[in-house]
């Protein structure tokens, strides 16, 4: 048998039908991630990278090609692959504590009742809002809301972390300090992490591979790029270094060269 | 064309100092009345015992309620204080139906575990109130259970929609009084017809409330649901009912009153008891104040039945 990688895309297509015929959104798209690598999924909107998201989460089937997980096929969602979804989704009928709690019911069903509850302060402590457990999402801000979001994921503790665009709704200054909270996560987990995004100096800062997606219909890998940064990453330094000008060099020229954004040749 | 942005430099570089001037003073006409405002707040007006200050702010909002109908009263009596007129006047009706203003509870006995009503038509309008509620309590419970029973089965399974809907879509326009016939043909008695005429005047809007709930809600909260691997059971207790509550207590609250509407016209072609036949009754005898005495409490029951359900749908909201 051929060793696969933790992580496996194998000729990945999805096809959707429509009114003038099938629309293919990916095509052959392969990809290898190693336990505990960090992933970030690159490109311009409307190329699949969501789409591509959500087949590995399940919650897409593909119309060809596997996705194997630790040499085993998965083709339904499954807490083993939690999502961070972009808008934090959030049960706004749930306090803090019970939304994260609700997963950890899922994912530790042989738990006492004060271990489960312990774990989900736990995860809460590690995202910093061990402070509003009693509170609705709807009394916390963006930031704060997509930190619970964060928590109730790695409660779960999935093979495989997803994030759709976790940071694409908030604001800069506020994205940062989460980042920052990703990679204080991610250095004590060590996680299986593939992350969507379309902020170049985001994916520099939080991966450890750079995959480069082309624009679609039929979108596919274009480029990879391994960044080469040591870790921890510290914001302020990384940005001097040359790993970092050279990862930003081949991205930059990857989405904004060789693959434009079909928006402003329409423009 | 070398002078044309010459002279463009030259006039910016003008229209700068004087910009850079004018700014201070406009920034001065800003600030003054901001400085009299925190002088103002610095020594405010006297604060008054919180009891009273409650107490101004109930009177503020209900004053112009109470003016209205004062106003209003006025002008009824001024419009039908004369011999011959259509209508009793206020002070008529308080004349003539003194009897039921006063004893709304006559024949109502409470104790004995319960509240018993006597027979026959001797009853005060508290007493038919209550017999018409009786009827509604039975009827809406039902019409709520199966409604949304079914809204949640059409909001969920497209095929039960495409069957169900049309079906729905023109009973529910169907009014109350053209299903009598036929409910008095089936039931035979007046009890059970009455009973689904409330049934089947409520439940439309039930229906069609919840189906709406549940077919809202977020493909996220979907998406949720299927990462946490969430059974069929648990999505429906974690999930859809709490994402669909605000949607099915819409449908519940027009249902309550459309219920209430219904009960009144039943009872006035059926007799007997209740609220509906008080008003048929009365209506027989000449009795026009008694008439106009039982439409307010109809209008204030039907109001409480209104709040009574809002409140319930908050509560489940805040809890779901």
């Amino acid at each position: 048998m051929k060793k696969r990688s933790y992580l496996a895309l194998e000729g990945i297509e999805v096809g959707f039908p429509t009114k003038l015929g099938q629309f293919t959104a990916l095509r052959d798209v392969d990809l290898e991630i190693q336990k505990g690598e960090f992933v970030a999924l690159i490109g311009h909107s409307g190329c699949g990278k969501s789409t591509l998201l959500n087949v590995i989460a399940g919650l897409v089937k593909p119309s060809r090609g596997v996705v194997f997980l630790d040499n085993d096929v998965v083709d339904t969602p499954g807490p083993d692959r939690a999502v961070i979804f972009q808008d934090h989704s959030l049960l706004p009928w749930l306090t803090v504590e019970e939304n994260v709690r609700l997963a950890v019911d899922k994912t530790r069903p042989k738990a006492s009742k004060a271990e489960r509850r312990d774990w989900v302060r736990h995860n809460l402590a590690l995202v910093q809002m061990d402070h509003a457990l009693a509170k609705r999402p709807s009394e916390l801000s963006g930031g704060m809301k997509q930190r619970v979001g964060i928590a109730r994921a790695i409660a779960m503790e999935p093979r495989v972390l997803l994030m759709d665009e976790p940071f694409g709704a908030l604001d800069a200054l506020t994205r940062a300090s989460l980042q920052d909270a990703v990679m204080s996560i991610q250095a004590e987990l060590n996680n299986t992490v593939v992350m969507i995004t379309h902020d170049v100096d985001e994916a520099i800062l939080l991966a450890d591979r750079v995959v480069m997606m082309t624009n679609g219909p039929a979108a596919t890998i274009g480029e990879e790029h391994v960044v080469t940064m040591a870790r921890p990453r510290e914001r302020l330094s990384a940005i001097d270094t040359t790993d970092y000008a050279r990862a930003r060099h081949a991205i930059v020229h990857f989405l904004h060269e060789r693959y434009t954004n079909p928006l402003d040749r329409a423009a | 064309m070398p002078p044309a942005p010459q002279s463009l430099i030259e006039t910016t570089a003008e229209a700068l100092p004087v910009s850079v001037g004018a700014k201070p003073t406009s920034a001065k006409i800003f600030l003054l009345p901001k400085a009299r405002m925190s002088n103002a707040t610095a020594s405010p007006p006297k604060p008054l015992h919180p009891a009273v200050e409650k107490l101004k702010s109930f009177a503020g909002s209900i004053l112009p309620t109470l003016i209205m109908i004062i106003v209003l009263l006025l002008i009824w009596q001024v419009a039908t204080d004369r011999p011959g007129a259509a209508l009793p006047s206020p002070t008529r009706i308080w004349a003539e139906s003194h009897e039921v203003i006063v004893d709304p509870f006559k024949g109502v006995e409470f104790g004995n575990g319960g509240l018993s009503i006597a027979e026959g038509g001797d009853v005060g309008v508290a007493g038919h109130i209550i017999t018409s509620l009786k009827r509604v309590a039975v009827g809406y419970g039902l019409s709520a259970i199966i409604g949304v029973a079914l809204g949640i089965l059409i909001g969920q399974s497209v095929t039960a929609y495409r069957a169900l809907d049309p079906l729905f879509q023109v009973l529910r326009t169907v009014p109350p009084l053209a299903w009598l016939p036929i409910s008095l043909a089936v039931f035979q008695e007046a009890q059970p017809s009455a009973i689904f005429l409330i049934f089947i005047t409520a439940i439309w809007p039930i229906i069609l409330n919840t189906a709406t709930g549940v077919q809202n809600i977020p493909s996220t909260y979907r998406n949720v649901a299927k990462v946490l691997s969430l059974n069929p059971l648990e999505y429906f207790t974690k999930i859809m009912l709490p994402a669909t509550v605000p949607h099915m207590f819409t449908g519940l609250r027009i249902g309550v009153g459309m219920s209430w509407l219904a009960i009144v016209a039943a009872e006035m072609v059926q007799g007997g008891t209740g609220i509906g036949f008080f008003i048929w009754d009365s209506y027989n005898s000449s009795l026009l104040s008694d008439t106009i005495v039982a439409l307010i409490w109809i209008g204030m029951v039907g109001f409480a039945l209104d709040r009574l359900v809002a409140w319930i749908g908050r509560r489940v909201a805040r809890t779901a």
